[in-house]
């Protein structure tokens, strides 16, 4: 009688998953309280000591009204003081200003000097806005970015081909905020999610989407109903992959396609010639295969895209293993034949 | 003494049952599972249809694997899978002496199939490791896979599905050279086809 229920090793396996079931809860807590703590520094950022800032003190006679959700001023008939709400897209937000690409401005270095007397003249809302080639066409120190060619990408694109004269930068990249990303953040995640925000900041807020359009906003979770792991797929691509023409000259591509262009087929990204590689994987994952090296920088990429992200080594390693196995096989048959005759 | 003109019932239906389904769905799975890793636009079998089988299988596959693992925890069938320690690196030298150098002398097998000892000591060595550690593995690994948003995020810097991934594919990659093993084993019954005859009827 050999039964021995005791020794078995389905046991073994029941109590290893178990310990792993503890090992996984543990590493999921730490992992989500990790993220959570992330998240908190991410939505308070610390108070910016605005001494250190260029022009910090004359943009301070502007930010006393526009730095807040209200403001107050004294009727010069009543002299009595009135409080007033500011319009939400008139409010300069300082923590952001002072982090952003042009922190070092001063609000009239854009806006006219007129500005600078209260009540404001009617006759400024007339006032045409600079755009990103009014400072940055023509200028060999902003070459390396590509301003013109980023032009001429979105008037190529559906956004300034179908769209009114006020669909400019300005409704992308809000200069009073921009900071340059893509090239600088070494955190894919993090230009993913800054990216992707860019885009539902119209096409998730119907207010700002029918400010350009009388077409009904579609709702982006329905349209995408058809894309596998959904939530995997909007966390770790950029919309721009599929919804706009990469090419391998630009970093960040402007020229917004068609929707009968849009890319849906699966292979498109999951193959070995990835169009990820003109896209989203172009610079950081390119920057950090020069910067860690062979293995982290691809083989283990921040990216897991099934696909692109495979590794030619170990690809020969197991064909020669595999080869190795039926070659013995093979050979091993050969010789039970010629014995056995 | 046994008499071995008289065949012996080792495989009862349920292990039948499951043992054809465990191997259509590795096959399966070997397949699409190289065609989602190679994916390539021109490739036979498409991405999309490639993963919507792999996931199918990979579930039933799953749930195949339960029955085997209470099946083994439960009825006799589960002590063929208890190794004896004592003396075990000897017998398995032994059956790797029959297989490399024996088996063209015509020698007998040195530990002949009883109702008692159904394995000899390399298939009870490669059937726990394939069974109870390999597949444990693979259908973990594929539920991370599955389900990319339970996967522990990073660890040391490294994205979870990295680590999953790779496990998936190692231990995708060891199955598949146990089947090509496994079924070149199969042709050392009494005749070439009666191991393979066996596993349908049941009868050894």
């Amino acid at each position: 009688m050999i039964y021995r229920a005791n020794v078995r090793p389905a046991w073994v396996v029941l109590v290893l998953l178990l310990c792993f079931a503890i090992a996984f809860a543990l590493a999921k807590s730490s992992d989500s309280s990790s993220s959570g703590k992330k998240a908190e520094t991410q939505e308070y950022p610390e108070k910016v000591n605005l001494a250190k800032f260029k022009n910090s003190e004359t943009n301070e006679l502007c930010l006393k009204c526009h730095g807040q959700s209200k403001y107050a001023y004294e009727n010069a008939e009543t002299k009595k003081v009135v409080h007033k709400r500011m319009y939400s897209e008139l409010i300069i937000k300082r923590d952001e200003f002072y982090v952003s690409n042009h922190k070092g401005f001063k609000c009239t270095d854009c806006h006219s000097e007129d500005y600078t007397t209260f009540p404001h003249s009617g006759n400024l809302r007339m006032e045409s806005k600079a755009n990103c080639l009014d400072c940055h066409g023509g200028d060999d120190k902003y070459a390396k970015f590509q301003f013109e060619k980023i032009d001429s990408n979105f008037m190529a694109s559906v956004h300034s081909q179908k769209h009114s004269q006020d669909f400019t930068c300005w409704m992308c990249h809000n200069p009073h905020t921009y900071k340059i990303n893509a090239r600088t953040n070494e955190n894919l995640k993090e230009t993913i999610i800054y990216d992707n925000l860019i885009c539902l900041s119209c096409h998730s807020d119907i207010t700002k989407y029918e400010l350009l359009t009388n077409k009904q906003k579609p709702n982006i979770l329905v349209k995408h109903e058809w894309l596998p792991n959904q939530a995997s797929h909007f966390t770790n691509v950029r919309c721009i992959e599929c919804h706009a023409q990469n090419k391998d000259t630009l970093i960040v591509a402007h020229q917004i396609v068609p929707k009968s262009l849009a890319v849906k087929k699966c292979e498109s990204c999951h193959a070995k010639n990835s169009i990820l590689y003109a896209s989203l994987f172009k610079y950081q994952v390119q920057e950090n295969i020069k910067k860690q090296g062979w293995f982290k920088g691809l083989f283990l990429s921040e990216t897991a895209t099934i696909g692109p992200d495979q590794n030619n080594t170990l690809n020969i390693i197991s064909l020669v293993l595999f080869g190795f196995t039926i070659l013995i096989i093979l050979i091993h048959a050969v010789i039970r034949i010629q014995k056995s005759h | 003494m046994e008499n071995h003109n008289e065949p012996l019932y080792l495989y009862p239906v349920w292990i039948r049952l499951w043992h054809i389904l465990n191997a259509l769905f590795c096959l399966t799975l070997i397949i699409t599972g190289l065609s989602i890793q190679f994916s390539n636009p021109t490739i036979i079998v498409k991405f999309r249809a490639a993963v919507a089988v792999h996931n199918v299988a990979g579930v039933l596959l799953s749930i195949n694997y339960l029955i085997f693992f209470l099946g083994n925890l439960f009825t006799k069938n589960g002590a063929y899978y208890v190794i004896e320690v004592r003396g075990f690196f000897t017998r398995l030298k032994s059956q790797f002496h029959h297989y490399t150098i024996g088996v063209f002398k015509n020698e007998n097998a040195p530990f002949p199939v009883t109702m008692e000892s159904k394995f000899n000591p390399l298939q009870q060595f490669s059937y726990v490791a394939i069974m109870y550690a390999v597949l444990p593995l693979v259908i973990l690994s594929g539920i991370g896979l599955l389900y990319p948003e339970i996967t522990v995020h990073s660890l040391i810097g490294i994205s979870g599905l990295d680590y999953t991934d790779l496990l998936h594919l190692l231990c995708g990659f060891i199955v598949t050279i146990f089947m090509c093993i496994h079924i070149y084993f199969c042709t050392f019954g009494k005749t070439t086809l009666s191991n393979f005859k066996s596993i349908i009827n049941g009868y050894h």
